[in-house]
């Protein structure tokens, strides 16, 4: 007969046998999302400040630098805020990457045939462009953060953001990579938007609706805004 | 009508399967799905081979025991139609038909079409019940129940344990299920002595045999109940809850 018991398993204090349940993961998942999405809104804001010039979205960088004034070291307040992102990004990636393992050991054999009725591109690409946002982000940062070369332009000067995005954006294909991640970064922030309210468990047939349009405002802000910058540079539009 | 099936063959529960080709001929417009596998099995044990085997109880949509992937759809894809319920008339004459199994590692193939879904049973003995008196019958109004929380609750009842969730999944995750059997439960009054407990319980045992919910709502849309994919962000509401109370309720003890 084919076995249907349970297998006995140890049990952990709770914070652990929650993160160790899956829809414990999908609940961090949900909440490392939240953080994450409101990184990208801000950081989309902060983009955004090119079109105001040199001097609003240089003296930008400054103040995130500076956040705190004199009351606590010198960019202190950033690190810790970059600390947490790193937390988040890596509990994030750390759930996702055991719910995948647990969800391929579920299966059995692919279906000969398969109709999907309503999954779409978006929730089925997760994983897919999940990792091409990983691999984008270390090239974002050896570019714009770091300063390394090749990723970075020449004429790469710590602090300078403007120059710096636009001698960066100037370069025909890291232009064309930017577009390529935030096309990628599309689907998954439109399917994990709407997904993570099922994840918490926030529901109501008063405000279901909402969610999707929620997931199509948060998308289209981030992604068109941060495309817009790379497109722009392109055509000549701080020439 | 006359078509061609191509089914899913398996001796057994670890033997190697493959599809074998088949036709159906002269079949009713009016048969059902499993009235048209009926005719095919006839003519296939008069010519001495072995009949297809599948799963299949009341035929007329509220067991839960029929349920196999008819042309990469769970059930067949008419909405809110069980396989038992499905009639040839949705076909075309000359159609090739694909018939698989419900493919998951909590679901074992034990024969051809049929599969073991006791792993269901395992979620439901975990907490899928509710503790009453023995004696002569409760008076049935004892308590009120308002009607949308009965309405509620009735919806997810309506789940007859076919397992199109499960086969609908990319991720096989059982959590339609799993969420409809709680929310049945924890939504009424009844239910609210073992609230936390049963949604712990059928959870952590859901965990063990089925993948997770990534929430693609393919489960919905297979589902020949068309229970809601709400009851599950209620289900997970309701496992956060718990693994705080029901730490709360240890600590106590
Ligand atoms: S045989 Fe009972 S639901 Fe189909």
């Amino acid at each position: 007969m084919t076995t249907t018991q349970a297998p006995a398993r140890r049990q952990y204090p709770w914070p652990i046998e929650f993160y160790r349940s899956a829809v414990g993961k999908k609940w961090v998942m949900g909440v490392t999302g939240i953080v994450l999405i409101g990184y990208l809104i801000f950081h989309t804001i902060g983009n955004l400040k090119i079109y105001l010039g040199a001097e609003e979205i240089d003296s930008y960088g400054e103040a995130l630098r500076d956040l705190g004034g004199h009351l606590v070291p010198r960019t202190s307040l950033l690190w810790l805020m970059r600390g947490g992102l790193l937390v988040c990004a890596v509990l994030h990636i750390h759930s996702a990457a055991t719910l995948t393992a647990t969800n391929w050991k579920a299966r059995s054999g692919r279906y000969h045939v398969r109709d999907y009725a309503v999954a779409s591109y978006a929730s089925r690409s997760m994983r897919a462009t999940g990792v091409i946002v990983v691999f984008f982000l270390l090239f974002h940062l050896a570019d714009l953060t770091w300063g390394v070369t090749p990723a970075a332009s020449d004429v790469y000067a710590r602090g300078a953001i403007y120059a710096n995005m636009i001698a960066s954006f100037e370069r025909i294909p890291v232009a064309i990579l930017y577009v390529i991640a935030n096309l990628s970064l599309a689907p998954h922030l439109y399917h994990g938007t709407w997904s993570l309210f099922q994840s918490l468990g926030w529901n109501h047939p008063r405000f279901n609706q909402w969610r999707r349009y929620a997931a199509w405002a948060v998308t289209g802000f981030v992604v068109i805004g941060n495309l817009s910058v790379p497109i722009a540079v392109q055509l000549g539009y701080f020439d | 009508m006359d078509l061609t099936l191509r089914v899913w063959r398996q001796a057994g529960p670890d033997r190697p399967g493959a599809f074998e080709e088949y036709r159906a001929r002269e079949i009713s417009e009016d048969a059902s799905f499993l009235e048209m596998l009926d005719v095919v099995n006839e003519r296939l044990t008069l010519e001495g081979k072995e009949p297809i085997t599948f799963d299949h109880d009341c035929r007329e949509g509220i067991c839960g025991t029929c349920g196999i992937m008819i042309n990469g759809k769970p059930h067949g894809g008419q909405k809110g139609t069980a396989t038992c319920q499905l009639h040839m008339r949705k076909f075309g004459n000359g159609d090739v038909i694909v018939v698989e199994p419900w493919r998951a590692a909590g679901f074992p193939v034990l024969k051809d079409l049929m599969v073991n879904r006791s792993a269901f049973d395992r979620i439901i003995e975990a907490g899928g019940y509710i503790g009453v008196d023995v004696g002569s019958a409760p008076e049935a109004n004892l308590i009120p129940v308002p009607k949308a929380v009965s309405e509620l609750a009735m919806d997810a009842a309506a789940c007859i344990g076919c397992g199109a969730c499960v086969a609908a999944c990319p991720n096989n995750a059982a959590q339609l299920f799993t969420a409809a059997k709680v929310a049945h439960l924890n939504l009424l009054p009844q239910g609210q002595p073992e609230r936390f407990a049963r949604v712990e319980a059928m959870v952590d045992t859901m965990e063990r045999f089925f993948g997770s919910c990534t929430n693609h709502g393919e489960c919905e849309a297979a589902c020949p109940k068309s229970i809601s994919i709400d009851f599950i962000a209620l289900l997970n509401k309701d496992y956060v809850r718990a693994k705080r109370i029901n730490r709360a309720m240890v600590s106590r003890a």
